[in-house]
């Protein structure tokens, strides 16, 4: 493959040079081990050191990111798929070590129950509940399952972003984390193990379903049929499953951040691993949301303000997380979702994630070069406007409309060219006036021929619209 | 049923529904504003100010022939004049063919031509003898590779010959939209970052290159030709089947089947990327050999050729250009000097 940092001096081979598994091979990190999972291309990892590579790079995402203060209330959204599940079970793990080690933030578990939308059955959404509860009182997190439909009594507050909180700085950080320890250790000293967020018990048991015994969500109470006829109805006026997926993942979305905010979390864990991240941004860039790539697939996401997404399985393969699941028996629970069944060409998505799979087949490296790539993306300075007023927000996503600056790429052109003037095109539409450039007004649809055509720029921003 | 009426004119029957619009039209009234259009990007973007010579790299394909019609029609409205410059890359049963194309087209037309042949400004490498040399030890041949960057090189030469202030290529938005799509592949951030928006301004010394067509679709471009009648030449390069862009260009098949609008959001993206200052590429400067615009010591051109008379083909190819004489450390992801190759000429 022509990639860009590939190094052709050596008379490389593609595929590793045949091997027989088993007898002759070892683990290449220990040595010792029989190997039982092959990683990337050709290294064989045997079962401790594979566990012990997966938890690594789990805790290392996240110290590396220090955005996770300790004692920091965080809602883990779980779907029951494989990598959330895994996800799951690495907190878990996590905060069940020996103390030095242990991860220091207080979880909770959210679950939308989204069978309205894919069309189940009430029997089958019913069957599906009854495993996922089973799975979340194993886990004995604190557990919150809402259904879809609560989605029409949210209030329009969700669509408001809230003021962002300070960003912690680094010093913030390690000021933190050391004033924690040392609580901890005064608390220690004193013999005092009761506070439930400072829970010096090892055990799973002893932490406190106590904490929120019933759910206010209530999922005892199952959404009136009213409620559920009504999102079918709204995912039926959707003409194409692109935007079904679209308007699903932004409802859904918004529906987290809700559980979130009502009950004081201010980060939610999603499972996103790097293939789906890597497919994600292809997809968005088909969207068009080639401005918003950094937020929708970076490791933080702080559009909406007071609460902030994180992804820390990022920079695991879904093989990676197959193979795990598989060795340690992680729990999982499979619903159909909206696409389950569908023709390879029914949705951009399902297009782009044939595609990609396909060619991580034929080049191996595809995968991880899309999502190195995706790591040096940067969000445009949102707030480089201590000048200007923020930009208008688009409804459904939150991020900074990119309508405005259609025009403006092309206008550039007319200017001294600079690098600058490329830098501030790609900013927020509140910048391009100091495109002080004399010619055709900004609102003249560039380009796209002298009778402006609007469904071309309406898209970009509005992912819901049918397409 | 019969098809409806044009919607500009409403006197002759439509004969095409636009591909992005729907609109109906009918043939007459579909050239009118396709050529409305192209005027549009060439004013708005201030792209080909008037006095301009333009050299219109010219294939023989369809879209550099219906771009050196659009402009020839609008050549009095804008004020420019035009030279078609010809590059001859030396593959053989493709370009000969597709050359003699060009030459009907420069004799209806009445342009000058000039053609440039790789094996006159690259002492003797035509892409036949570069693929030859590349063959082998199980890799690609990276042919595209090597034409793309010579061929803009060659380009260049040609404009200069001709005197020209600027040059124009016949990129539409569908190669705009595989673009993005294979430097996201690939990872080349490098391209990525200076991607995006109508051509280059001429940094450097270098003449200022701009893509009139690249709003168009690829649709609206074959069909143009169509109703204008146009003699082009529609063959594939016969290296094309090995270039990487064929996989960007089968997915963007897809994606436009299924979203019509997929084309113009990828070039939207594209334009709005926001990548870190570490992944832009350098200021560039001067190429120490032949003074062309380069942000290393060597430009890509005098890179790969030097790579090519060492027998060492690959040797300006990938990460760290080992062997060259270099100022600098090796960098992560070195970019090729010149826009991503294309597997097909696209002008």
């Amino acid at each position: 493959m022509c990639q860009v940092g590939e190094d052709y001096a050596e008379p490389a081979s593609e595929e590793p040079p045949p091997r027989q598994p088993g007898r002759e091979q070892k683990c290449v990190k220990c040595k010792e081990g029989l190997p039982v999972v092959v990683i990337r291309a050709g290294d064989a990892f045997c079962r401790d050191c594979f566990k012990a590579f997966y938890i690594h790079k789990f805790r290392a995402v996240l110290g590396k990111n220090r955005l996770i203060f300790p004692g920091e209330k965080v809602l883990l959204a779980w779907s029951g798929g494989p990598s959330s599940s895994s996800m799951v079970w690495q907190v878990l793990e996590g905060l069940s070590r020996e103390s030095a080690k242990r991860l220091r933030f207080v979880p909770g578990i959210v679950c939308i129950d989204e069978g309205a939308a894919c069309g189940l059955s009430p029997e089958a959404r019913a069957k599906a509940l009854a495993e996922m509860k089973l799975i979340l009182q194993t886990v004995g997190f604190p557990w919150h399952v809402v259904a879809l439909e609560e989605v029409f009594d949210l209030p329009p507050s969700v669509l408001r972003c809230f003021a962002q909180e300070p960003v912690g700085t680094e010093g913030a950080y390690k000021a933190a984390v050391d004033s924690f320890l040392q609580q901890q250790h005064v608390l220690g000293a004193e013999g005092a193990g009761d506070s439930p967020s400072l829970a010096q018990g090892e055990e799973q048991l002893s932490w406190p379903c106590t904490q929120d015994p019933q759910n206010p969500q209530s999922p005892d109470r199952p959404p009136t049929a009213a409620q559920t006829e009504a999102l079918s109805r709204l995912f039926d006026s959707v003409k194409t499953l692109t935007a079904k997926e679209e308007l699903l993942q932004a409802l859904r979305t918004h529906l987290i951040l809700h559980v979130a905010r009502t009950h004081g979390y201010s980060k939610v864990m999603t499972g996103d691993s790097c293939t789906r991240l890597a497919i994600k941004l292809m997809t968005s860039l088909a969207l068009g949301r080639g401005a918003f790539l950094a937020w929708d697939t970076g490791f933080s996401d702080e559009r909406h303000g007071d609460v902030v997404v994180v992804r820390p399985m990022r920079e695991h393969t879904l093989k990676e997380v197959a193979f795990y699941n598989h060795l340690f028996a992680v729990p999982s629970v499979f619903t159909p979702a909206l696409d389950t069944k569908a023709p390879e060409k029914a949705s951009i998505h399902r297009l782009m994630e044939a595609f990609m799979l396909r060619l991580q087949d034929q080049f191996p490296s595809t995968v991880s070069t899309v999502y190195r790539t995706s790591e040096k993306l940067v969000k445009a300075p949102r707030d480089g406007c201590a000048a200007g007023p923020p930009g208008p927000r688009c409804l459904l996503c939150m991020c900074a409309l990119d309508i405005d600056t259609a025009g403006a790429a092309l206008l550039s052109q007319g200017g001294p060219p600079s690098p600058r003037h490329r830098a501030a095109v790609l900013r927020l539409p509140c910048e391009h006036e100091g495109l002080a450039l004399p010619g055709p007004p900004a609102a003249l649809h560039l380009g796209r021929g002298p009778a402006p055509q609007p469904e071309g720029l309406h898209r970009a921003a509005d992912p819901g619209v049918p397409g | 049923m019969p098809a409806p009426q044009c919607a500009t004119c409403h006197k002759a029957r439509a004969a095409l529904r636009r591909p992005r619009s729907g609109r109906a039209l009918c043939g007459a009234c579909f050239c009118a504003a396709f050529e409305a259009e192209v005027l549009h990007t060439v004013v708005a973007g201030r792209l080909l100010p008037p006095g301009a010579v333009v050299a219109v790299g010219a294939s023989g394909g369809k879209d550099s022939t219906v771009l050196a019609h659009v402009l020839q029609v609008l050549a009095p409205r804008l004020g420019i004049s035009l030279r078609l410059v010809a590059v001859d890359e030396g593959i053989g049963g493709y370009r000969d063919a597709a050359l003699a194309a060009v030459r009907r087209q420069a004799a209806r037309w009445e342009l000058p031509l000039t053609v440039v042949a790789y094996a006159d400004l690259f002492g003797g490498w035509t892409m036949d003898a570069v693929a030859r040399s590349t063959a082998g030890s199980g890799r690609s041949r990276a042919c595209c590779t090597f034409c793309g960057v010579l061929r803009r090189r060659a380009l260049e030469e040609g404009a200069r010959l001709v005197g020209a202030t600027h040059i124009v290529t016949g990129h539409n938005a569908d190669d705009m939209a595989e673009t993005v799509l294979m430097n996201f592949l690939r990872g080349d951030a490098a391209r990525l970052a200076r991607g995006g928006g109508l051509g280059s301004p001429g940094e450097g010394g270098a003449l200022p290159r701009c893509r009139p067509l690249q709003l168009a679709s690829q649709k609206e471009v074959v069909l143009y030709a169509h109703f204008r009648r146009l003699d082009y030449f529609s063959e594939e390069c016969v290296y094309a089947p090995e270039a990487f862009r064929g996989h960007a260009r089968h997915l963007l098949k897809l994606l436009e089947a299924a979203r019509p609008s997929a084309v113009l959001d990828l070039v939207h993206s594209a334009e709005r990327l926001a990548l870190a200052p570490a992944a832009r590429p350098p200021a560039p400067g001067a190429c120490s050999r032949c003074g062309a615009l380069a942000s290393r010591a060597l430009c890509q051109a005098c890179a790969l050729l030097d790579g090519l008379n060492r027998g060492r083909p690959r040797l300006a190819i990938g990460k760290g250009r080992r062997g060259l004489d270099e100022a600098g450390p090796p960098r992560d992801g070195e970019p090729e000097r010149a826009p991503a190759p294309d597997a097909v000429p696209a002008f």
